[in-house]
């Protein structure tokens, strides 16, 4: 009866984790590899200004979806400000308004940046030729001649373009183009002046404001180029070099001549940007751009919950694996170790400290620990508080090698702290009991299953493609539960039983 | 390694998961191993039904409680100290005499009243107890085992383990107490286990530290060949726990006292399986033949014919 019903159980388990898997994994396309990891960049404007009790608006453009990078989880922090996102004609902007503020102020612009590549409809100009600017005078003339220099050398859209950054980027540059620019014109002088001469020869042109996305830049610059109408679309060119195309990594924040912010009631208003990337696992990228289909279930899975808690998940999705070999080891192959789940418990803290360095320091704790309550015996302290005074102890040595190995410049030692200490106090106990009871020996020899156990749990806690299986698809876990359940009902020998027993294979075999 | 599986399994030998699976598990009730597990309540039973245990001069339950130690060990020169929740023979205190106001213990070291009541104390907050749970202390009679005994024990007092499956003793064993296992009784301490023949109560060749031997380590003497006194007194009492404690598939623990006979120490839920070595035999088959026999197993003479029956040894030492 109990066979039964535990076969139809694994039976059932195994089903069902089977088939959400098979679902996920084959009609959603869940991926079945540990991912690449895609980039994503944090970044930041912070706005500064001094208020002087008087009624303050600052209105700063965004950056928008666009067809190279997506934004995402965007937030504004201003205390006591009134927020405004407003969007219109292809323009994302904040409205910051407070009606009184004192002292220096800060608002914060934050947004998560993802590159993908997807197909956004572009905005096409609305007339079939840009508004003619209005220049007068000689600026006019100049204008004219240098664009018609321009012309004369090109068959097309491209080629005048070209050569107008061409004539505008010379070190000497020509009569006209020194009157139109100036001396010392900056990078966005120059584009907005190519702007202008476009429009003249009936070129739709914008200029573009935007930044690069680096590793890592705490005070990140606006770079500008250039976007010309050709053939039914948006060309970006480079002002600087004078050519078509911009580097990927290019951010576009705003279009047109407006500056980044503007602002009523404020002194001295600055902008920093900063960039950081940071990575995250494609999977979550496909999730929120939509590459993986997403039905309701989906929004009741681990991908649903906060990036932070999701990282928990990750470790504490990896315990039952872990748990399933400590089993294997002490049911099938017979091995003792101190503590049931001591083990798994150690080989998560091995996670963090890195392998040889966790050893190094788990035996140093563990043997200090030991001979510090061997010391302890002599005292003859009651139970509990005897318990008390090793965990005490315990946080003392893990405090003391922290700081020794600081202060040495072995900043691995620091990690130390990531042992669970409660663990570890009756990981003494338990050893010094033994030790007492059964000797050294013993204690040794548990000591060192103990450790294998937990270097092979580390081992495989320690794929990344478990990691990655288990967190992606968390129904095998069901699978891994009906596996238990049979583990629980083995009755064969267990490894090591088999040497034990030698001596009675030999017996006659008459009964 | 597969053909020593075959063999073993060719010999019906039980492994400690069958054990757990299809003995313990099927034939234990829970609820009852506070009945075992509990020397105490295990004593109070075994009086009710009329079985001899080691008399209790009394229990110490909390740290208040010590300082009557006097009162209850005066008219006692020696006397034991056992955690009712032990196991494993942990926390076992023999006092064999007194010299002055010291207490020797069984390996003649000498120590004083508070060593006695910081162990005391030690038992009665669970440091020997299963699951470390708070415990009480028996203060109990110390047994003198009976002379066959003598040149076969190293200190401490030799036991008899019967394990009984459905009210048959269907395996036994005397454990020897040596100087590596410092007087206790138990196999993995290093103490000789010594096969016993259901049929006649001789014992049989004996192991020691998974060897096999035949002279005591210590002592020297041949521990094979040696005639149990009252051995049908023994398989009866051994054969009636079952009933007692409602538990199917126990090992029990006996003394032989030169004075007052055969003795339960206790009993165990979950007897280990080092015995199967002492008696070169396999449990299992055993088992499994009480298994199928066991509608036709009514009384307890019953029982104990078919057990000396079936349960014999197949040479003789």
């Amino acid at each position: 009866m109990t066979r039964r019903h535990l076969l139809l159980l694994t039976l059932t388990l195994t089903l069902v984790g089977s088939v959400v898997f098979l679902y996920k994994a084959l009609i959603l396309n869940f991926p079945l590899l540990p991912e690449v990891r895609s980039d994503v960049w944090e970044i930041e404007a912070h706005l500064t200004f001094v208020a002087d009790n008087k009624p303050i608006k600052v209105s700063m453009n965004l950056p928008r979806n666009s067809r190279q990078f997506a934004i995402v989880n965007e937030n504004f922090v201003s205390r006591g400000y009134g927020i405004n996102v407003l969007a219109e004609d292809g323009k994302r902007k904040v409205q910051w308004s407070i009606r009184k503020a004192k002292g220096i102020q800060n608002l914060y612009y934050r947004a998560s940046v993802r590159r993908m590549e997807r197909d956004i409809p572009q905005k096409m100009p609305k007339e079939s030729s840009p508004e003619k600017p209005d220049i007068k005078g000689a600026y006019r003339e100049a204008s004219e001649a240098l664009v018609a220099e321009a012309r004369e050398k090109s068959a097309d859209i491209d080629g005048i373009v070209l050569e107008l950054l061409h004539r505008l980027n010379n070190p000497r540059p020509g009569d006209n183009a020194a009157l139109l620019l100036g001396k010392n014109a900056s990078v966005q002088k120059k584009v907005d002046l190519s702007v202008q001469l476009l429009a003249l020869t009936g070129i739709h042109a914008r200029s573009v404001h935007g930044i690069r996305l680096e590793d890592q830049k705490r005070n990140s610059t606006f770079i500008h180029w250039l976007e010309i109408y050709d053939k039914k679309q948006w060309v970006s060119y480079d002002p600087i070099i004078g050519k078509r195309g911009v580097p990927v990594d290019y951010l576009v924040w705003w279009r047109g001549i407006e500056p980044l912010f503007e602002s009523q009631g404020t002194k001295n208003l600055a902008v920093t940007v900063s960039v950081s990337r940071s990575e995250e696992p494609a999977i979550q990228a496909a999730l929120e751009t939509g590459e993986i289909k997403k039905p309701v279930l989906l929004d009741f899975s681990l991908f649903s919950l906060p990036i932070e808690t999701q990282s928990v998940y990750h470790v504490i999705l990896l315990l039952p694996v872990g748990v399933l070999l400590l089993v294997i080891l002490r049911n099938v192959i017979g091995i003792r170790t101190f503590g049931t789940f001591m083990p798994v418990l150690i080989a998560l803290a091995f996670r963090e400290t890195q392998l040889v360095w966790g050893l190094f320091l788990f035996t140093t704790l563990i043997a200090m620990g030991l001979g510090i309550r061997l010391y302890l015996a002599h005292l003859k302290l009651l139970v509990v508080p005897r318990l008390a005074a090793i965990l005490i102890i315990v946080i003392f040595l893990m405090a003391i090698f922290s700081i020794l190995t600081h202060k040495l410049g072995l900043e691995r030692g620091l990690s130390v702290a990531l042992f669970p200490m409660v663990i570890l106090t009756m990981t003494i106990e338990r050893m010094s009991i033994v030790w007492e009871e059964l000797g050294a020996l013993a204690t040794l020899q548990q000591g060192v299953w103990s450790l294998i156990a937990a270097v092979l749990a580390y081992a495989v806690m320690t794929v990344s493609y478990i990691e990655h299986l288990v967190f992606v698809f968390p129904e095998l876990l069901l699978i891994l539960l009906a596996g238990m359940l049979l583990l629980g009902r083995y009755s064969g020998f267990r490894l090591l039983e088999l040497p034990r027993f030698k001596t009675l294979a030999k017996i006659g075999s008459d009964d | 390694m597969i053909k020593l599986k075959k063999q073993l399994v060719q010999n019906g030998v039980l492994g400690i998961n069958r054990r757990n699976a299809e003995y313990t598990m099927k034939y234990n009730s829970r609820g009852r191993y506070p009945l075992v597990d509990d020397k105490l309540r295990t004593k109070k039973l075994a009086l009710k039904a009329g079985i001899a245990v080691p008399e209790l001069y009394g229990v110490v339950e909390a740290e208040s409680e010590v300082r009557h130690l006097t009162h209850l060990i005066k008219s006692h020169p020696d006397f034991v100290i056992k955690p009712s929740r032990g196991s494993g023979g942990s926390g076992i205190l023999v006092i064999s005499g007194r010299s002055k106001d010291l207490f020797r213990k069984a390996d003649g070291e000498l120590i004083d009243r508070d060593e006695i009541e910081y162990h005391l104390f030690n038992v009665i907050s669970g440091l020997h107890s299963l699951g470390g749970q708070p415990d009480k202390a028996l203060v109990e009679y110390r047994v003198q085992f009976d002379p066959v005994f003598e040149p076969i024990s190293y200190q401490g007092v030799p036991d008899i383990r019967v394990i009984v499956f459905l009210g048959v003793p269907v395996m036994s064993m005397v454990r020897l107490p040596t100087r590596m296992s410092v007087g206790k009784a138990n196999l993995h301490q290093g103490a000789i286990g010594a096969g016993i023949d259901i049929a006649t109560g001789t014992t049989l060749a004996a192991v020691w530290r998974n060897d096999i031997i035949s002279e005591h380590p210590d002592t020297g003497n041949p521990v094979s060949g040696i005639k149990i006194p009252n051995w049908e007194q023994l398989l009866k009492i051994a054969a009636q726990c079952n009933t007692l404690t409602g538990l199917g598939y126990i090992g029990v623990d006996l003394v032989l006292d030169k004075d007052k006979g055969p003795l339960i120490l206790e009993m165990n839920a979950r007897p280990g399986l080092n015995i199967q070595i002492a008696n070169q035999a396999g449990l299992l088959s055993r088992l499994r033949l009480v298994e199928r026999h066991q509608r036709n197993l009514r009384d307890i003479e019953d029982r104990i014919a078919f057990s000396r029956q079936h349960f014999s040894a197949r040479f003789s030492p």
